[in-house]
């Protein structure tokens, strides 16, 4: 279970982020909230468009326009980051929140090579020579697992496999010890035989550095291996929070027991693999009320006018009018 | 019913698309294509409504020659830019000139796209040798400027053929050799876009059917390059103008007879010394505004073209 | 790499040899040059032993083998209107043209390198506005017409800068150099503004294009996301990797300049090849035509070979196959 005596590490507060466009505002992210402990791996999943990488993006303060922060709040151990100067916010990166993003291929300069590209990193957030940081470089590609360290630490990012060169991204963005690192489908883009390792190797570096993780992904079974929690995001909503076997097992918003329905399960002997009917709403048709209601098939009238509230239901909170009156009840 | 109905539907898409929109939005381009238009009108329609015909030497009196612009003291209103040694009017002139210059702008674009689809197509379709030697042409020629092309095939021409009989052709030669110096552009694309589609399923569906692939592929290669190939056109066509305009200049390109901007801003280059520099700069200034106005226009289309920026 | 340099020349050569051909066609084929050699009174008999005695009946391939020879061997004909060796005419004018390309070259790349970097990092500030605005008219003006106004202004409204030639030179050997003289250098200025403001503009547009293309990559986004500073970001990451496919565009432009540099020579009556070839394109005289297209071609070879050879040298992963072999 969760401990609350000490703050969170991240804390964010309905966060709203709307893109301007010359066809009006449209709403990407609507009230936005959740927490991460220290240490903790959160794991974020939904359809592709869902708001995940937005909520990183809003995260990390690198929002492009015409995406902009319209309400609440996010906050760093306690601090409010959402608000900060670009220099300020700047400094917080990489020192304090990393981002590791889907394509090691186009993540790296192909013009420098890897050890001066750690080198300037490490520099930049600590107080070291150019020796000490290369020395430090080193060390950390070895704990990433590049064999022969010492040399290929003058190689060009051409010069590794697509593996290889996660690695290095992962080393990247762990070499000046964040506390909180965003990674952004940091499997999609690799092999399947090289997507295990890469996770075993992020889950034991931010278990060794007591690293937070926000684990954005699509794939539900890197989330059961690697997740302590798991938000379901739905059309820039967080629909159902919480631990992550909980939720895998007793999934309790629709959308979540629709998600876990299309997973067949390994012997299972299944027919037809379940599917949600119908498609996630663009950002121009967001459906009043629930999001999911034209999809859900519990829908109810209410479902259609008033937007369910994320509230609290043993251990686990959902967005969901099947379940606001039981969780209103157990309050009671 | 249903037909006019169609017509307003596609009348009503057009003007909610992106491109009419970015259109609208900008005052700049909407500046640049009243102004492109009023030229082409001016100069398609000159022998009609230009105020004089400078080429009719009947009508040419020497005792207007070298007159300054209308706002200057001895200027008149019935020769609004001044006229030139022979006592021709320079708004006139202009107005011929601009003809002369557009005809062979986009007569030579138009020539060396179709000239650079066809061979894009066949480059692409063929393949092989015809591909390679194609393409190896292309490349050598790539590394030359359109200019030195344009100026050899034009001095290839004036070496073979009498000086009265080049004076005939002269409209023939330049569009023939600036179209030449410019077909590799469309070339390439057109190339790139068939070597994407050959190989697509579709087209070896239709050759088991027994369609003919090749008109397959052209219906659907040619909607994707319609865009890229209007891009380079328009990029072109101011080049185009500006090179015929340079070749006049020097004095290789349109002769004095029936002159184009270029021509005329060389033979009022003479005067300039002398005092009577309407003669050169009022040419100089329509070409200008010209080419500027085509330009941005092209400049407009690549960007509402473009998917990245949307 | 020696692969890739042994295929670069060979193309080279081949292009030497394509441009050879089409000075051959032009030299034996285009008009006729026992015509232009000798006047119009010689018998038809002599005309006869003269070709004979000059080899122009032997067959073409053996005529195309000896014309090469003798280019390579700086035998370039004599020219039919100046009646004199085209090798000595374009020696005289080659220091003329190459110091007026170099200068304009160069104005080109400092003015249109750190316009294009800065339009292309502050795209909404007053001065790109500016910038781009006043490229766009750059682009747009002919060579010549942007000559004729700069002359205008200052040889005509004020007469601060001689409008045509070269002032004075000093000889250093072979070459003559208007370098070292103050009206040598006054009379630079105009030729040379006006031959490189057309590469400087496309020189601009180029980096800004490249630029704004670089700023969208991953690679600067996780640069960003690390935390570097705007300097780093900018002037390391973003500058490095703008700069490099400028280098092969502008290795071209260089070719555009030389062959620009006829209109800025006509229009200046600057002493040039430039202008030498203009006159002979009037008068129809073949060798000098023939030769100096020939020499274009091989300054541009030259050129684009240096490029492509730079290229190697900056971007790492042309090396490759030197490096060590993906793990």
């Amino acid at each position: 279970m969760r401990t609350r005596s000490n703050q969170p590490l991240l804390d964010v507060r309905d966060l709203k982020v709307e893109f301007f466009t010359r066809r009006g505002a449209l709403t990407a992210l609507d009230g936005v909230s959740f927490q991460i402990d220290r240490g903790e791996v959160l794991g974020v999943v939904g359809e592709s468009g869902a708001g995940k990488s937005l909520t990183g993006a809003a995260i990390i303060g690198l929002l492009e326009p015409p995406g902009r922060i319209t309400k609440g709040e996010i906050q760093l151990e306690g601090r409010r980051i959402d608000n900060l100067s670009y220099d300020d916010m700047r400094k917080l990166r990489g020192r304090q929140i990393g981002a590791i993003f889907q394509d090691p291929l186009t993540s790296l300069n192909p013009l420098y090579r890897i050890g001066d590209q750690i080198v300037e990193t490490i520099r930049t957030h600590l107080p070291m020579s150019e020796a000490q940081a290369r020395k430090r470089a080193i060390d950390l590609l070895q704990e990433v697992g590049i064999p022969s360290a010492a040399e290929r630490i003058d190689h060009y990012p051409h010069q590794f496999s697509g593996g290889m060169r996660q690695r290095v991204v992962i080393a990247l963005a762990l070499c000046a010890e964040p506390r909180l690192i965003i990674a952004d489908e940091p499997t999609t883009a690799l092999d399947v035989s090289i997507q295990a390792q890469i996770i075993t190797l992020l889950k034991r570096l931010c278990r060794d550095h007591g690293t937070a993780v926000m684990l954005i992904t699509h794939d539900m079974g890197v989330i059961a291996e690697t997740a302590d929690r798991v938000a379901v995001m739905y059309a820039g909503r967080i629909v159902e929070i919480g631990p992550v076997q909980q939720v895998i097992r007793h999934a309790l918003h629709p959308y979540t027991q629709g998600l876990m329905g299309a997973i067949p399960a390994v012997g299972a002997d299944v027919e037809k693999l379940t599917q949600i009917e119908g498609s996630m709403p663009r950002l121009t048709a967001i459906p009043a009320g629930c999001a999911f209601n034209p999809r859900c098939p519990h829908v109810m009238d209410r479902c259609r006018t008033e937007r369910p509230p994320l509230v609290g239901l043993g251990g686990a909170s959902v967005a969901c009018w099947l379940h606001t009156g039981r969780a209103e009840a157990a309050r009671a | 019913m249903a037909l006019a109905q169609q017509i307003t539907d596609r009348f009503h898409r057009a003007m909610d698309s992106d491109i009419y929109y970015s259109f609208r939005r900008s005052p700049l381009t909407i500046a640049a294509a009243a102004t492109t238009f009023v030229i082409f009108f001016a100069a398609a329609f000159a022998p009609w409504i230009a105020p004089h015909n400078p080429f009719d030497l009947a009508s040419l009196d020497l005792s207007n020659a070298l007159k300054p612009p209308f706002w200057s003291q001895d200027g008149l209103m019935a020769f609004p830019l001044g006229t030139d040694d022979q006592g021709r009017d320079v708004f006139s002139t202009i107005m011929f000139g601009a003809r002369i210059s557009l005809i062979v702008g986009v007569c030579s674009v138009v020539f060396a796209m179709l000239l650079g689809v066809t061979l894009g197509l066949m480059s692409g379709y063929i393949g092989g040798a015809v591909d390679s030697i194609i393409m190896r042409i292309a490349d050598v020629q790539l590394s030359f400027p359109a200019i030195l092309i344009a100026l050899m095939i034009d001095g290839i021409v004036r070496g073979v053929v009498s000086s009265q009989r080049y004076e005939e052709i002269a409209l023939f030669v330049l569009i023939v050799s600036i179209g030449l110096a410019s077909w590799v552009a469309y070339a390439r694309t057109v190339r790139g876009s068939v070597m994407v589609e050959r190989n697509k399923e579709y087209v070896q569906a239709a050759r088991v059917i027994g369609l003919s692939p090749t008109l397959i592929m052209i219906r659907h290669v040619l909607p994707n390059v319609t865009g890229p190939v209007l891009v380079i056109a328009t990029i072109n066509l101011g080049i185009a103008i500006i090179t015929e305009a340079t070749l006049s200049f020097l004095g290789v390109g349109i002769p004095p007879t029936t002159p184009s901007l270029g021509t005329l801003i060389n033979t009022g280059n003479n005067f300039l010394f002398s005092g009577e520099w309407w003669i050169t700069l009022f040419p100089g200034a329509a070409l200008a505004i010209l080419v500027l106005a085509v330009n941005l226009l092209g400049d407009w289309l690549r960007d509402a073209l473009n998917p990245k920026l949307r | 790499m020696l692969a890739f340099v042994l295929r670069r020349l060979l193309q080279s050569i081949l292009v030497m040899l394509t441009v050879a051909l089409v000075a051959f066609v032009l030299f034996n084929y285009v008009g006729d040059p026992i015509n232009s050699m000798v006047g119009q009174d010689v018998s038809l008999a002599d005309r006869e032993a003269f070709r004979q005695q000059l080899g122009l009946n032997d067959p073409v391939v053996v005529r195309f083998a000896r014309f090469v020879g003798q280019f390579i061997g700086g035998n370039f004909g004599v020219s039919y209107r100046m009646q004199e060796p085209v090798g000595k005419l374009i020696a005289e004018r080659l220091p003329a043209s190459l110091e007026l390309s170099f200068v304009a070259a160069l104005f080109a790349l400092l003015a249109g390198v750190p316009m294009g970097v800065y339009t292309g990092l502050y795209p909404r500030r007053w001065l790109s506005r500016l910038m781009l605005s006043a490229s766009l008219v750059g682009v747009s003006l002919p060579t010549f017409l942007i000559g004729i106004l700069l002359i205008v202004l200052f040889s005509v409204v004020l007469p601060l800068l001689p409008s045509f030639g070269r002032g004075d030179v000093v000889k250093i050997g072979w070459w003559s150099t208007g370098f070292l003289t103050v009206s040598g250098l006054k009379a630079l200025i105009m030729p040379a503004i006006t031959l490189g403001l057309f590469q400087m503009t496309l020189i601009m547009r180029l980096v800004r294009a490249e630029m704004l293309e670089v700023l969208r990559t991953d690679y600067i986004k996780f640069a960003r996301a690390r935390g570097l500073t705007n300097h780093a970001v900018y002037f390391g990451h973003a500058l490095r990797n703008t700069l490099v496919p400028v280098i092969t565009i502008t290795g071209l432009q260089l070719g555009a300049i030389i062959a620009f540099s006829i209109i800025t020579e006509t229009v200046f009556n600057w002493p040039g090849m430039g202008l030498l070839f203009v006159q002979s394109l009037q008068f129809a005289d073949i060798p000098v035509m023939a030769t100096y297209l020939v020499l274009i071609a091989f300054f541009i070879v030259i050129i684009n070979l240096v490029a492509d050879l730079l290229y190697f040298a900056v971007d790492p992963r042309l090396r490759s196959d030197l490096g060590a072999r993906a793990i």
